[in-house]
């Protein structure tokens, strides 16, 4: 199957406030979509909305194939190692152990998969977040800020582990301070709605 | 199906680490143990009431794990990650009252045995008290995700969660505790009726719950 998203008018309220209105984007296989724009704009509304964690004011997300989002939140069991944490998510997605390995793999997490989650730094929590999403093999990523507390060396793993998964038709939608090294991303500016 | 076996796998796995199968358990024998103190050592009052006492007992330490079922899932993502993989809220709450049960429901059955002795509970009574368990401990562990679930969003809602569920529990407790005298065996069916409508329920108003609790 070949992964698509689709947003149409896309109108997003949250506590009486419109966070933004009339969006629009259409993404194929291998397409980005780098969203900008001041804090409390809707860039993490908008990841969620396409996620089907919240509900859309008006407009529609259509998309074809698997979502995968990566937030705030870690979503791992603190008391188990990293691989058991990850084996949890891929048991459910059917991916299974390989996954958990190539996605450790991928962003140099190998020797930290017996580390009890708990034990993590934060940039290390981060990177295990970001490691689900790869263990996923889903065929949408969706990544708030996952930049944040990384270094340098892990930035650049994060940019060829979205340019691999690129590479192989998959879609990304990201939200980002941080210059990240997307190559020809659609870029959407969020901008406060009146 | 594999999400159902995935999450009740996994709350099990965290209830038994957690200490959250002990709790319960040692609470209801505690209350067992205390009864006899408060009364007096008098047999014939103690067998007479002893049913009934662990019919509270059971309701009471149903309530103890209610605040780690749905909040520490919500906090940490994890429902968020489930909703994102596309599994239902209904089959979420399913598989969280299956494992609820599973972590306090036969615990508890076993630990009326000892509970009983401490009783002075003659064996027709015991027998009474875990047929009445064995059909009632379902109802309490749904009612139980079913509260967890509208609470886990509150500050404080775990006491919440105990004024919420004491009163919805009043039908099981009423035919509980019914099911042990002469007139047993027609509690025990509305007992078993009881516990099934909330069995019934539950997932649906559990996954209404969990599905309000992403705003």
């Amino acid at each position: 199957m070949t992964a698509s998203l689709a947003l149409s008018n896309l109108a997003c309220v949250r506590g009486g406030r419109v966070l933004f209105k009339g969006l629009n984007a259409t993404l194929g296989p291998g397409d980005a979509l780098l969203l900008t724009g001041p804090n409390g704009v809707g860039k993490s509304s908008l990841l969620r909305l396409i996620a089907g964690l919240l509900p859309a004011y008006a407009g529609t997300v259509t998309h074809a194939g698997s979502l995968a989002l990566s937030d705030e939140n870690t979503a791992l069991d603190p008391r188990l190692p990293l691989a058991k944490a990850l084996g949890y998510w891929t048991g459910m997605d059917g991916t299974g152990p390989t996954a958990v390995a190539a996605a450790l793999e991928a962003l140099d997490m190998t020797r930290l998969a017996e580390v009890p989650v708990r034990l993590l730094s934060t940039g290390q929590r981060r990177r295990a977040n970001l490691a689900r999403v790869l263990a996923s093999e889903a065929d949408i990523w969706l990544l708030d800020e996952p930049g944040n507390g990384l270094d340098t060396a892990s930035l650049a793993l994060l940019e060829s582990a979205i340019a691999a998964h690129r590479a192989q038709g998959g879609i990304v939608v990201v939200a980002s301070h941080q210059p990240l090294g997307l190559a020809d991303a659609e870029a959407l500016a969020l901008e406060a709605a009146e | 199906m594999r999400a159902f076996l995935a999450i009740l796998g996994r709350d099990l796995r965290l209830s038994l680490g957690s200490g959250g199968i002990g709790l319960p358990v040692v609470f209801f024998l505690l209350v067992a143990t205390l009864y006899p103190f408060a009364v007096g050592p008098d047999g014939a009052l103690l067998a007479k009431t002893g049913g009934g006492v662990l019919w509270v007992a059971a309701l009471l330490a149903a309530l103890l794990p209610i605040d780690r079922l749905i909040a520490p899932d919500a906090e940490a993502g994890v429902l968020d990650q489930y909703a994102v993989r596309g599994v239902g809220e209904e089959m979420i709450a399913a598989a969280k009252i299956t494992a609820h049960w599973i972590g306090f429901g036969p615990p508890l059955m076993l630990a009326a045995v000892p509970a009983s002795a401490m009783l002075r509970l003659d064996g027709e009574t015991l027998a009474a008290v875990e047929l009445g368990l064995l059909a009632g401990t379902p109802g309490l562990a749904a009612l139980g995700v079913m509260v967890a679930s509208l609470t886990a969003g509150l500050r404080r809602g775990g006491a919440l969660a105990g004024l919420l569920m004491l009163p919805l529990a009043i039908p099981l407790i009423i035919f509980g505790a019914g099911s042990i005298g002469d007139f047993g065996g027609g509690a025990l069916r509305f007992l078993a009726a009881s516990s099934l409508f909330l069995v019934a329920v539950a997932p649906f108003a559990a996954g209404a719950g969990i599905r309000a609790l992403r705003e």
